[in-house]
């Protein structure tokens, strides 16, 4: 199948950020001293749990981002490859069954018949009112009421199976290379790993991977013949929708961050280096800029926005580009909203750095402005950076929902938690209530940003150490108890 | 004391001509009035004569900054950054889309916005700090460690789940009380107990986490060793000693959302019913009415300066060591 990579702007962000984040990674391994706080980060349980959880999100979001338009199939047999005005990612490729497998409305999980009763029109003539039979969910049963419960159970149990397979040999294969790497038999690594008393909590890891393993074999086994989260409105898939929002959440809470780390740093780091004049500037701009209230900020700036989209919509050559490019705009303005807070602590920052001792001799050397800033004042600011960056982050996955809420978030086709909980919010009053599409979005978010918290958590543990968060406390407290054991 | 007060006040001004210069900017010069008069025309089929008759409805027709058809000072004063602008400094809001007074609309809301959040605040603040003494009291056993999990879960669950959650638990499927809705008076009670309920769950975990550090900080200094060394008991150490001085940072943090209180919470209002403000810009934002949109961000950010000048003030008179200059 032939088809033409299509690089969206919020794609091209993300393989920025991924390149960078590839650098960083690479300067980290090659520097003791900024390898030893992320070694803490390693030996947290809570936080390689969390990002266990969180790398599955990322692969999802990664898949997400490789946006394609598959050739269309031309019968006149020309030369020329047609391509559709469609522009598809790899992940829907994936799911092609998941996003085809289209019903008319609603229906609940693991459905064979739709949700509402429908009008059908009797092959002798007349009419009845009746359950319609879905066209995809459950459509390969005979007798949908006596083989949904075992169809179902086998299915699960045969993905599942598979699942525990993979993980075996995963957990096989790292056994294997910690055992090399102490240079210990295979055994003896194992009974450490089992007792949970290696660095590494490798125990925790392999726990959150099977558990993710056996609910995505099962689901991944069931969702092509059955709507595992039902379906909504117009019949679409539900867990479909619950994927794609991934990298919509992902995006927004990293893009934010990338968008306004640049000023933040530049103007907080030259606001404190320099003082004066620079100094009163760039306080007044943020003073100004944060005395507007968050939420009214960023809707006035959507509204605006929104307005000049509607008036330029020569600007925009499919919906996927102005959905994306509206996105983009979301992630600026949160951007903009957000940035002074970690401006005003890099400031602070600052201008206890440049009191230092090695930094007046720095000056003593006749060093300039610049270098001084590049070489000795951001790498010792860049600890707060990352921990603002990783604790805002679910923040801002958070803030989607509400802000799609409001009517100023994300494009209504972009497939996001917040649109999909502002869907299903006016089914509310219906009867009975049509709660999975509410339950989708809650849980995958929830999932999202515990998962984050917890990273962030042992993150802030391992670059501030005076922060009382929740690994320091679980770490003094299995101190205690194997303590109390010996 | 009032020389300072008199200083903070005049350092708000600039700040506040900022706030409005950048209203200015995004609500006329990124888009120009006719731009609006076509959004809220419908873009296809609009002529110039239905822009130029919807902007004169709307006192849209002069000039951004300068109007060179008037004499003397009215080449200032006759433009829609004088009268749009520059007019909200004397609280003169004009009207919105749909004609009517918008500062009328404030006045009558500002009460309910300020039923669901008031209450919300001095609830809150108290179950925070009574949950972190309790998490400190037991600090470095199950019940902190647990308390701190459960802080972290709640941080993570959107508070759309708790209001849509809470609406169906308690409303529909036990029927305490309305789902929404508002009355005057006493009679209100009823609609407002579950948004009150709700407002202090959802920022239950964040706030709770941050108030434990805090006692946690004011653990680790001399003067509760001091007191532990005469011998006094876990509890009166803590009560006495710690809640009075932790108290300092959780109030003056405190002070400087009180004034945002009459702005109401937007999500809350809006799912409950409540005819407040805060559901009244959501309107706004939702029919697309700027004029009001405009005019909360600057009411908005004049209300948050006046509560940083009131953060100082707080600070002084707790902790008479802070001297103003």
């Amino acid at each position: 199948m032939s088809f033409k990579p299509v690089i969206l702007w919020t794609d091209a962000l993300v393989y920025v950020l991924v390149a960078v984040i590839v650098i960083f990674a690479w300067q980290v391994r090659r520097h003791e001293h900024l390898l030893a706080p992320w070694r803490r980060v390693g030996h947290s349980a809570s936080g390689m749990a969390a990002l266990t959880i969180l790398m599955f999100f990322i692969v999802i979001g990664l898949l997400d981002t490789i946006h394609l338009r598959p050739a269309i199939e031309n019968g006149n047999g020309g030369s020329e490859a047609a391509y559709g005005v469609e522009v598809l990612s790899l992940l829907d490729l994936l799911a092609t069954p998941l996003r085809t497998q289209v019903e008319t409305t609603y229906s609940a999980p693991f459905a064979t018949h739709l949700y509402a009763r429908e009008t059908v029109e009797l092959p002798g003539g007349g009419q009845v009112r009746e359950f319609p039979r879905l066209k995809f969910g459950g459509a390969h049963l005979q007798d949908p009421d006596a083989q949904l419960a075992s169809d179902i159970a086998t299915r699960a149990g045969a993905g599942a199976g598979l699942a525990l397979l993979l993980w075996f040999l995963i957990a096989t294969s790292v056994t294997a290379i910690v055992a090399h790497r102490r240079d210990e038999r295979f055994m003896s690594t194992l009974s450490t790993i089992w007792r949970g008393i290696t660095p590494v909590p490798w125990r925790a890891v392999f726990v959150t991977l099977a558990l993710i393993l056996l609910l995505g074999g099962a689901a991944l086994a069931l969702c092509s013949d059955y709507h595992i989260l039902g379906t909504d409105k117009v019949g679409q898939d539900v867990f479909y929708q619950s994927l794609k929002s991934i990298r919509t959440g992902l995006l927004i809470g990293t893009l934010t961050t990338l968008m306004m780390l640049p000023f933040a740093l530049l103007l907080g780091v030259a606001a404190g280096y320099f003082r004066g004049w620079v100094d009163d500037l760039i306080q007044y701009l943020y003073t100004t800029l944060s005395s507007i209230p968050g939420v009214l900020l960023i809707a006035a700036t959507v509204l605006m926005m929104q307005v000049y989209m509607e008036t330029h919509p020569e600007l925009f050559d499919t919906i996927a580009a102005r959905a994306d490019l509206r996105l983009l705009f979301l992630c600026i303005i949160l951007g903009v909203t957000s940035w002074t807070g970690l401006c005003r602590l890099l400031r602070g920052e600052t201008l206890k750095l440049r009191e230092m001792e090695y930094i007046q001799a720095a000056n003593a050397f006749g060093v300039s402005h610049w270098r001084i800033i590049s070489r000795h004042i951001i790498p010792n600011v860049m600890h707060i950076v990352l921990i603002t960056t990783v604790m805002d982050f679910s923040g801002l996955v958070l803030a989607e929902a509400v802000l799609s809420y409001v009517g100023v978030g994300v494009d209504p086709s972009t497939i996001s938690f917040g649109t999909m909980i502002n869907a299903a919010r006016l089914e509310m009053a219906r009867e009975p209530m049509v709660w999975w599409a509410l339950f989708a979005a809650f849980s995958f978010m929830f999932a999202l940003v515990l998962s984050a918290n917890l990273f962030a958590d042992a993150v802030q543990n391992a670059f501030d150490p005076r922060m009382k968060t929740l690994s320091a406390l679980a770490r003094t407290w299995r101190r205690k108890s194997i303590g109390k054991n010996a | 004391m009032l020389n300072y007060i008199i200083r903070r006040i005049l350092y708000a001004i600039p700040i506040l001509v900022g706030v409005n210069l950048i209203t200015f900017t995004l609500f006329f010069v990124v888009n120009t009035p006719d731009d609006m008069a076509r959004m809220q025309l419908g873009i296809k089929r609009v002529t110039p004569e239905a822009i130029a008759k919807w902007k004169q409805e709307h006192g849209y027709d002069q000039p951004l900054m300068f109007n060179n058809a008037e004499e003397g000072l009215e080449k200032v004063t006759r433009t829609i950054f004088f009268e749009k602008s520059v007019a909200m400094f004397a609280f003169r809001f004009g009207r919105a889309d749909d004609g009517r007074d918008i500062a009328y609309e404030i006045r009558t809301r500002m009460l309910p916005s300020l039923a669901i959040a008031l209450p919300v605040f001095v609830l809150g603040l108290i179950v925070y700090i009574a949950f972190a003494l309790t998490m400190v009291f037991f600090r470095a056993t199950y019940v902190d460690f647990w308390g701190v999990v459960l802080c972290v879960a709640l941080m993570s669950i959107s508070s759309l789940f708790y209001i849509i959650g809470g609406q169906f638990l308690i409303s529909k499927l036990w029927h305490l009380v309305p789902i929404s809705g508002y009355s005057q008076g006493l009679d209100s009670a009823k609609f407002l107990v579950l948004p009150v309920i709700i407002g202090v769950i959802s920022a239950a975990g964040a706030n709770t986490r941050w108030y434990r550090t805090l006692f946690l900080e004011e653990m680790g200094k001399d003067y509760v060793r001091t007191a532990r060394a005469k011998g006094l008991p876990e509890s009166a150490v803590l009560f006495r000693h710690v809640l009075q001085n932790a108290l300092i940072p959780i109030l003056t943090g405190a002070v400087v959302v009180i004034p945002l209180l009459f702005l109401g919470s937007l999500i809350v209002e809006s799912f409950f019913g409540i005819p407040g403000l805060g559901s009244y810009t959501i309107d706004a934002i939702n029919s697309q009415d700027f004029a009001v949109v405009r005019v909360m961000v600057f009411l908005g950010s004049l209300l948050y300066i006046v509560g940083l000048i009131l953060t100082d003030i707080s600070y002084t008179l707790v902790d008479p060591r802070i001297r103003l200059e």
